[in-house]
């Protein structure tokens, strides 16, 4: 299959992450390996400048086929409608007008990242640049291409929402896709592949016990619960971090800070710090999505007065204080 | 005289055009114009100050940790905090991993590829740099890629994730290692030192940083089956040691703090002679950029406004930065040169800076760090802290400015009744990549390219690709 990639408004993070998939000769054999062909890449192809375009053009006028787009970074629509704020260069025209046309004549199109999705992280604040996702502006459908855009394949655009991705997300829906294993059954409402997006950043979380007993940390860098003070949206964010790890060993939590739910749409703007919890009345506002409020709060009170001295005291420090006890009658 | 414009620029980081004035099959005058505007520095205002730790290093996935650290620089400096021993070591040791991986992606992925091109079919090299090089299948990829992974593990341990982590706070890291990990991180040190002795180098990393001159250079080249190596001697057959020059004014901030002092000086490097960097000395010209205000400002007191609609003299979203007044030219070369590295200050006493100076310098800077990563490794004491606590400040001001792999950041923020209320951004490309000044002064890339002999009716000059990866551009760092 063959894949055209652009990048429009966006860091160029998600290419890099792909980069560092852990594939015994790395991620480009592995996915060649799949029969996906990545015909053009701003980071990775041989063709620059004038070559380059001609490709471009060849696939926007149909002259050229080619299965999948792959678009990395938010669609910048400023200003005021013209799409000057990016101008794909070389070309004079605005990256949303080359996207809209080869978008038209491919098979998939995979939107690469939570800028691509939904808009992401330029779109914060007074989003002066009218950045949007292809296919959401936001939580809003629409976006770009528009709510009732299909590819020719029959597909909506493919969501692989994360800041960055994890390597694995877009190899593993890049090789569903060229093996013909993947349909519409496998998006969630907001697009993105279900194999990631229905697990919970929580499920697998390090901290685990530190949330059962509501031990929370006071400052990043304690090994207690991030969610009561420090913001962590784990219980919220769609996502498996914690059971897929990056580079084979991290996640945000591992990493000892709070996660931010970059998989969600307009994660850029929470309504408060993104490293404090905002609370009512002491009570954290943003609970587990799928709990019902009085019973957390209930189970909140009841295990902070059952927690063992050992996680209350280990949870604002960096290291632990002290060792599970180990079974009745055997040293510990 | 004719025009042709170069874009898309594949192989760099980011959206590039380079228009090119030619006459008398010379390039005449070159034109370097960042065609997207982000506004990262708007998006910061009125925010918590610590929410830049997520807004800036989404500025860009590769110098992620890089925006980072100097995000996290300006805000200790801001909230008077003080960083614990552990936490400053783990923080080189994360901007280190960036720093050496960025270097060797631009080698393996965006740089080598250009020599696997047609335009080279005719050289005796050529098939053999193809299989090895070509972009995306040459099996030097096979050999690196997997190796950075494997790197990057440093990343998993120390800093959660990469790009984009949190780990590098105003106080230090967040991740405290315990003494296995510790025994672990050695093992992907080593494992990455194996990479580089083998395939980059075949040859100790203490040897590559000890090169002393042009001379040893060439002849080391000549006695290595290795990829440095054979990036050193097409260079040296196609001349590249003599193209490229810009004004041979260089400037590098200190990197990498230590318990006393830092790993690498910073200064300004002019014809041999260093001087203190001193950030009071810069300004940001908008003249030729599509953003208002024409008077040079400060960075601390600085503004972006972007035009929508335009302006006549302007070309490109990237301000012009000045030091003293003059164009200066940043990143591993500057560092290296400001570090006394014998070889490189010969090549730009011979030639200026080069395609092959701005190389080597990528090289022998990953051959220095290494050993060094090794030892802030050995440094760290687990139990000890590694996380200052943050205290917000109502009001302040700070920079943080610190060595990315392209060169010099700086972060200048201000805080008024407890959130941001300006937030001023120079990156390294910025610098090296700057459109004309009020004065008319072309940026470092517009000199190095002027001159450049082009075939006529040549639209897409490979030596021009030489120079500007020589500089491994940002783009969307420049165009925050």
């Amino acid at each position: 299959m063959k894949l055209l990639w652009l990048q429009a408004s966006g860091c160029g993070g998600c290419t890099q992450s792909l980069l560092g998939d852990t594939a015994r000769r790395g991620v480009l054999e592995r996915l060649a390996g799949a029969g996906v062909d990545i015909a053009a890449h701003p980071a990775l192809s041989e063709a620059s400048g004038e070559e380059a375009l001609a490709q471009l053009r060849a696939a926007a006028d149909g002259s050229l086929a080619f299965d999948i787009l792959c678009v990395e970074g938010a669609l910048l629509r400023g200003p005021n409608g013209s799409g000057r704020f990016h101008m794909l260069s070389g070309s004079g025209e605005p990256m949303i007008e080359w996207v809209r046309r080869l978008a038209a004549r491919a098979r998939v199109v995979v939107a690469v990242g939570s800028c691509t999705a939904f808009g992401g992280i330029g779109a914060g604040g007074d989003n002066l640049t009218e950045a949007c996702g292809l296919q959401f502006d936001g939580a809003e459908p629409g976006g770009l291409l528009g709510a009732g855009f299909r590819a020719l394949g029959g597909l909506p655009v493919v969501n692989v929402a994360g800041c960055p991705i994890h390597a694995d997300w877009l190899i593993d829906t890049l090789m569903a896709i060229a093996a013909d294993a993947f349909t519409a059954d496998d998006l969630d409402e907001l697009q993105r592949p279900r194999f990631y997006a229905e697990q919970l950043v929580h499920h697998g979380c390090p901290k685990n016990e530190f949330y059962e007993f509501k031990a929370s940390a006071q400052k990043l860098s304690d090994l207690g619960c991030l969610m009561e003070n420090l913001g962590c949206k784990g219980t919220q964010a769609h996502a498996d971090c914690n059971v897929r790890p990056w580079h084979g060993v991290g996640s945000c939590i591992r990493g000892g800070f709070t996660c931010i739910a970059c998989t969600e749409p307009n994660f850029e703007s929470p309504g408060h710090p993104f490293m404090e919890t905002p609370k009512v009345a002491g009570i954290p506002t943003g609970l587990p999505l799928d709990m019902p409020k009085a019973w957390f709060v209930a189970l909140a009170a009841l295990s902070k007065s059952a927690t063992p001295k050992r996680v209350r005291e280990s949870a604002t420090r960096d290291h632990p204080v002290m060792l599970p006890a180990g079974k009745k009658g055997t040293r510990s | 005289m004719t025009r042709i414009v170069v874009g898309p620029f594949n192989r760099v980081e980011g959206d590039l055009e380079v228009a090119l004035d030619i006459a008398d099959s010379r390039v005449r005058e070159a034109r370097v114009s960042a065609s997207l505007y982000r506004g990262f520095e708007n998006l910061l205002i009125g925010r918590d100050p610590l929410d830049a730790l997520v807004v800036v290093p989404r500025i860009c996935g590769i110098c992620s940790v890089s925006q980072s650290a100097a995000a996290a620089a300006a805000l200790a400096a801001a909230a008077g905090i003080a960083t614990p021993a552990n936490g400053q070591f783990a923080k080189n040791l994360i901007q280190a991993c960036e720093n050496v991986a960025d270097h060797l992606t631009h080698f393996y992925c965006f740089f080598m590829p250009d020599f696997a091109r047609e335009a080279y079919a005719g050289a005796p090299w050529h098939a053999a740099i193809r299989a090895r090089f070509v972009a995306q299948r040459g099996t030097a990829l096979a050999d690196y890629l997997p190796a950075r992974a494997d790197f990057l593990r440093l990343m998993g341990y120390l800093a959660g994730k990469w790009p984009h982590t949190l780990a590098l706070q105003p106080g230090g890291t967040t991740r405290a290692i315990t003494p296995t990990e510790k025994v672990r991180l050695a093992a992907v040190l080593r494992e990455f030192r194996a990479f580089l002795e083998g395939p980059l180098f075949g040859d100790a990393l203490e040897n590559i940083a000890a090169l002393r001159d042009a001379a040893g250079l060439a002849a080391w080249s000549e006695a290595r089956d290795a990829d440095a190596a054979r990036f050193v001697r097409i260079a040296l057959a196609l001349g590249l040691d003599r193209i490229g020059r810009a004004e041979d004014r260089f400037l590098a901030c200190a990197a990498y703090p230590e318990t006393t002092g830092a790993f690498l000086p910073g200064g300004v490097w002019h014809g041999g002679e260093t001087q203190a960097f001193d950030t009071a000395a810069i300004r940001e010209d908008a003249s030729h950029a599509w953003f208002a205000g024409d008077a040079p400002l400060a960075p601390a007191s600085g503004e972006t406004r972007p035009l929508p609609d335009g302006k006549p003299a302007a070309y490109t979203w990237c301000k012009a930065p000045r030091y003293a007044g003059a164009v200066v030219e940043t990143g591993a070369l500057a560092r290296q040169l400001l570090a006394g590295q014998p070889l490189l200050g010969e090549l730009v006493a011979s030639h200026g800076a080069s395609v092959l100076a701005r190389v080597v310098a990528r090289l022998i800077e990953v051959a220095r760090v290494l050993p060094r990563m090794e030892h802030w490794l050995a440094a760290i004491e687990p139990g000890e802290p590694f996380c200052g606590e943050w205290r917000k400040p109502e009001s302040g001001s700070g920079s943080g400015l610190i060595e990315a792999a392209r060169g010099t950041l700086g972060h200048w923020l201000s805080i008024e009744r407890g959130r941001i209320a300006g937030y001023q951004i120079v990156a390294p490309t910025t610098w090296n990549f700057s459109p004309r000044d009020a004065a008319g002064q072309p940026g470092a890339l517009e000199q190095a390219l002027a001159g450049l002999p082009v075939t006529d009716g040549d639209t897409n000059p490979v030596l021009v690709q030489h120079v500007v990866r020589s500089f491994d551009p940002c783009m969307v760092c420049t165009v925050h």
